[in-house]
């Protein structure tokens, strides 16, 4: 134990004998220089072992870090541009606001970054946060270093949590192939990384394929193509999620188009832009929440749902009373007109909004991603198939059981019938078709996290949209469901395989070839013909 | 069909001048798309050309004349922009055009030009493989932009490359001459994947875990962007979304600039990298110049500066240049004088026109920040030519363009000695 603490101290103090630094001396230097210059300082500060760097290498890490021109401080600054205020990152003192140009940032680069990391890993292996324990860990897998090994040893005997435990076994592990260890502890090593994720397995023992002493290559290839033999199939799940969120993605933009193509028989070609006016929506909402009441950011898009689909629907109503309704029976004549809406649509939100993207904000607890296996699932686009299949789910029950509901099925199917027993048909359908446009508005909101928020985000969703449609069977809210999750599917099945330019080349023409067989899609609607 | 609506060309002219001018105005055309797909590039480029056209006033003007802009809208509708060059040439009376952002809109107007005679100037980073008598490209070719950096990437440790590009010409000639210099710096063939994908592509999960797949073979994996504008934002995301950092596999990209990133949160984006030859966060008295009167015309302070727009610049003031010394805004004679026109740059230095129509500019490699701003991270140590014949693809390798007589030819080739023609 005395001889390994020994060799750990040679190691650690080693580079200081030539040019014997105290803290704050390296401190003093780190704005200076170059990136070269500043990783240098960056490696001494971490081999140093004052747990005060920590600190300090957290703030340059995250780009926070600024030197006041005044006296020379060092300030972790945060807050945005007009509300910026710093802290001494040695004491923690507060040093209240920060003006413009009254401080100098420490700029960061790639590199940098990474030799940040490592030296990050060496101070905070026996931190008492977990999480930066697990940080460490993770950066020691990520740059493997035979010095390490011993250090890494020390931390895998005190740690208490097992996750970081297995994690720093596997960072050691990494470490000593890569040392001169004895063959007995190298083949330990690669049985104990094999057990990881497979992606990590193979940029681990990938390097190593080719070692010297051939039982070692041999254990090597038997775990990599085990780990081949894994991915493989995990990558079939993966490619089914992909579909399945791709589709829900469809199945939303379509959605509403399913209600006013679908049931009511309007080719609205402004579909598109009413999806983009519930991004801007949200885009609104955001802003005003930001401005007024920073704390509910949080519930943005909770707000952006019921606002989006109320602003969209009023618009679509507007739209129903302004053009639609006098262009009833005349499809050509509806089309074009639509059309002009959309580019109408488009232009003014262009001129208020201006011609750019818009930036949407993701709530903290949509973004990030979790681990099934070896699936990554990432919170945005879960939340989006869950949020697709509600609104599914609540038009659905709208239409089947509310007053409104049968009173638009009435119309749909009989129009002078239901005039007769004394519905007001023409309410009916400004609200039917509000309620699709309010459709697309939620769709805008799920979009906004996803996508652009430009005046151009409707036109990607406009052919794909109608396609499902008509695809599932015009009418059939169940047939849009189908269409959107079998061709979202089919995409991703063929995207690997074909590229995906092909892969959309050839969807489309097995959509033309279905539809040449059955013109009224999946499920067509049966009984008479609507409206004749 | 879109232009159906617009049919009526915005037409605005800004003539106005502190200082005595007389004589006829000298009109200047400007081209760029205002609505439609492209309107969020090329609304800015208007922008920068009314003020740098109001600072030349402020000035004098040029031969003692007023400067006068003629604003056309193109509505981002190919064909329309051949009408409307012809308008602006034939009707209008312009002396020179200003516009253009995609290569197919340029290849549009490019007859028109050579028919009219006129000049137009391209603002815009291309593929290359064309010179034009009429035309002169002030953005970057792809030695100017691509090749500077693969090498930075080499030079970083990087041994395999994910070429993403967009499926139209840009992309496509791009990762063709890419890969042959890849190759030939010694990259094994299946180190190398190259993959397009549709305008406007907003799906990348199936893309981004296969470049995740291709990062996690144990040797250094970088991807080389040329993905189009509006499909950036989503590709970005899904990057941050499936934990892709910089640190592991940077992404360079060559269309993603200040202004693409105003839309993105760049919080997961820090790292990442692309290639220009002029960055807002520059740090040279013109520079701060430029910007400080950006500011002040466009009334923002949040308003950014970027690369085509210097190269607007820059092109501007080597017109300027060229028509003071021929002393007329006649075509051929300005054509001739804008040989050799020096200027300086927005980065320190003086660019100047080559005889191949191109122009000398440094390469600058940044890395995004989390303000949205570019650090730059590497530069060539001087002035690079535009050259518009790539060296590393063999059908254009023995081309060169000269535009000076007697040769006066686009496409000169040095092998067989003969012009290949106007093209």
């Amino acid at each position: 134990m005395l001889v390994r603490l020994l060799t750990l101290c040679l190691l650690l103090c080693l580079p200081l004998g030539t040019q014997a630094q105290t803290f704050d001396e390296l401190l003093a230097r780190l704005p200076q220089g170059n990136f070269n210059d500043r990783a240098a300082v960056v490696t001494a500060l971490g081999t140093l072992g004052d747990p005060r760097a920590a600190d300090v290498l957290d703030a340059l890490l995250d780009g926070e870090l600024e030197v006041r021109n005044s006296d020379g401080r060092l300030m972790r600054v945060t807050g945005g541009r007009n509300a910026r205020v710093g802290i001494d990152v040695l004491t923690g003192e507060a040093l209240g606001p920060v003006a413009a140009r009254s401080s100098e940032a420490v700029r960061v680069n790639n590199g940098l970054r990474r030799t940040i990391r490592t030296a990050l890993g060496l101070l905070t292996l026996r931190d008492p946060n977990p999480a930066r324990r697990m940080a460490a860990a993770e950066a020691a897998i990520r740059s493997p270093d035979a010095e390490q090994i011993e250090a890494l040893s020390s931390a895998v005997e005190a740690e208490t949590v097992p996750a970081i435990r297995a994690a720093l076994l596997r960072a050691r592990s990494a470490a000593v192939l890569g040392s001169d260890a004895p063959l007995e502890d190298k083949l330990a090593a690669v049985a104990l990384i094999a057990q990881g994720p497979a992606l990590a397995v193979q940029s681990a023992l990938a390097p190593h394929r080719s070692a010297a002493q051939p039982e070692l290559a041999a254990a090597v290839a038997e775990a990599l193509a085990e780990a081949e033999r894994r991915r493989a199939l995990w990558s079939q799940a993966q490619t089914l999620w992909f579909g399945l969120s791709l589709g829900s993605v469809l199945l939303l933009a379509a959605i509403g188009l399913a209600i006013t193509f679908g049931v009511m028989g309007v080719i609205n070609l402004a579909h598109g832009e009413l999806v983009m006016l519930g991004a801007y929506t949200t885009f609104v909402v955001q802003q005003t929440l930001r401005a007024y009441a920073p704390e509910y950011f949080g519930w943005s898009l909770a707000i952006a749902v019921p606002t989006a689909f109320l602003v969209v629907g009023a618009v679509g109503v507007a739209i129903e009373r302004g053009v639609v309704r006098h262009l009833y029976g005349r499809p050509l004549e509806t089309l074009l007109a639509t059309w002009g809406v959309s580019l109408i649509l488009q232009q003014a939100v262009r001129s208020i909004f201006g011609p750019t993207n818009r930036e949407v904000g993701t709530p903290n607890w949509m973004s990030g991603a979790f681990q099934i296996g070896e699936l990554t699932i990432t919170g945005s686009r879960l939340a989006i198939v869950i949020f697709s299949f509600a609104v599914f789910a609540g038009l659905l029950v709208a239409m089947r059981y509310s007053a409104f509901g049968l009173q638009m099925r009435a119309v749909t199917q009989n129009r002078a019938m239901a005039a007769n027993v004394g519905i007001r048909t023409g309410r009916v359908d400004a609200l039917t078709f509000g309620l699709g446009a309010g459709i697309a508005g939620l769709a805008g909101v799920a979009l906004s996290q996803i996508d652009n928020v430009s005046p151009n985000l409707g036109q990607g969703y406009i052919i794909d949209s109608f396609l499902v449609v008509v695809f599932g069977g015009v009418g059939n809210l169940w047939g849009t469901l189908a269409a959107a999750l079998s061709l979202g599917i089919a995409n991703k099945v063929l995207e690997p395989w074909a590229g995906a330019v092909l892969g959309k080349i050839l969807i489309l023409i097995f959509i033309i070839l279905f539809i040449q067989k059955r013109p009224r899609g999946l499920f067509p609607q049966r009984g008479r013909a609507v409206e004749g | 069909m879109k232009h159906l609506l617009f049919t009526t060309a915005l037409c605005a002219s800004f003539a106005t001048s502190a200082l005595a001018q007389s004589g006829e105005p000298i009109r200047i055309g400007i081209l760029h798309s205002l609505s439609g797909t492209m309107a969020i590039s090329e609304t800015t480029l208007r922008d920068a050309m009314l003020m740098l056209i109001e600072q030349q006033n402020a000035r004098g003007g040029v031969l003692g004349r007023p400067l006068e802009a003629v604003v056309v809208d193109p509505a981002s509708d190919w064909p329309r922009f051949a009408e409307l060059a012809r308008e602006l040439v034939a009707g209008q009376g312009v002396s020179a055009v200003f516009g253009c952002w995609t290569s197919v809109s340029r290849k549009s107007v490019l007859p028109v030009f050579e028919e009219l005679n006129s000049i137009l100037f391209y603002p815009v980073q291309y593929e290359g493989q064309e010179s034009q008598r009429n035309v002169f490209y002030t953005g970057a070719a792809p030695n100017q932009q691509a090749i500077p950096a693969v090498d930075y990437l080499l030079a970083e440790g990087v041994e395999r490359f994910y070429l993403a590009g967009t499926d139209y010409v840009y992309p496509r000639t791009t990762n063709q001459i890419l890969e042959a210099y890849l190759l030939s710096q010694g990259v094994a063939p299946e180190d190398i994947i190259i993959n397009y994908t549709p305008f406007g592509h907003s799906d990348w999960q199936t893309i981004v875990s296969e470049i995740r797949e291709f990062g996690s073979t144990g040797r250094p994996a970088a991807v080389v962007s040329t993905i189009n504008g509006d499909a950036n934002v989503p590709f970005y995301n899904e990057l941050a979304a499936q934990g892709i950092s910089a640190e592991d596999i940077p992404v360079i990209a060559f269309s993603v600039g200040e202004e693409e990133l105003a839309g993105i949160d760049t919080g997961p984006l820090v790292g990442h990298l692309a290639a220009w030859n002029y960055f807002m966060s520059v740090d040279t008295p013109e520079n701060a110049e430029f910007i400080e009167a950006w500011h002040a015309f466009t009334g923002s302070t949040d308003r950014v500066t970027n690369d085509p727009m210097e190269a607007h610049y820059i092109g501007f003031n080597m017109w300027v240049q060229a028509v003071e010394a021929a002393g007329t805004t006649d075509a051929d004679a300005v054509i001739d004088a804008m040989i050799g026109v020096a200027v300086p740059n927005l980065t320190g230095g003086i660019s100047s026109m080559g005889a191949n129509h191109h122009i000398t500019k440094p390469v600058l490699i940044g890395e995004i920040q989390a303000d949205g701003q570019f650090e730059v991270v590497w530069e060539t140590s001087g002035l690079v030519l535009g050259d518009e014949w790539s060296d590393h693809l063999p059908e254009s390798a023995s081309l060169i363009a000269d535009w000076r007589a007697p040769l006066s030819c686009g496409n000169f080739n040095v092998e067989t000695g003969t012009c290949g023609g106007s093209q």
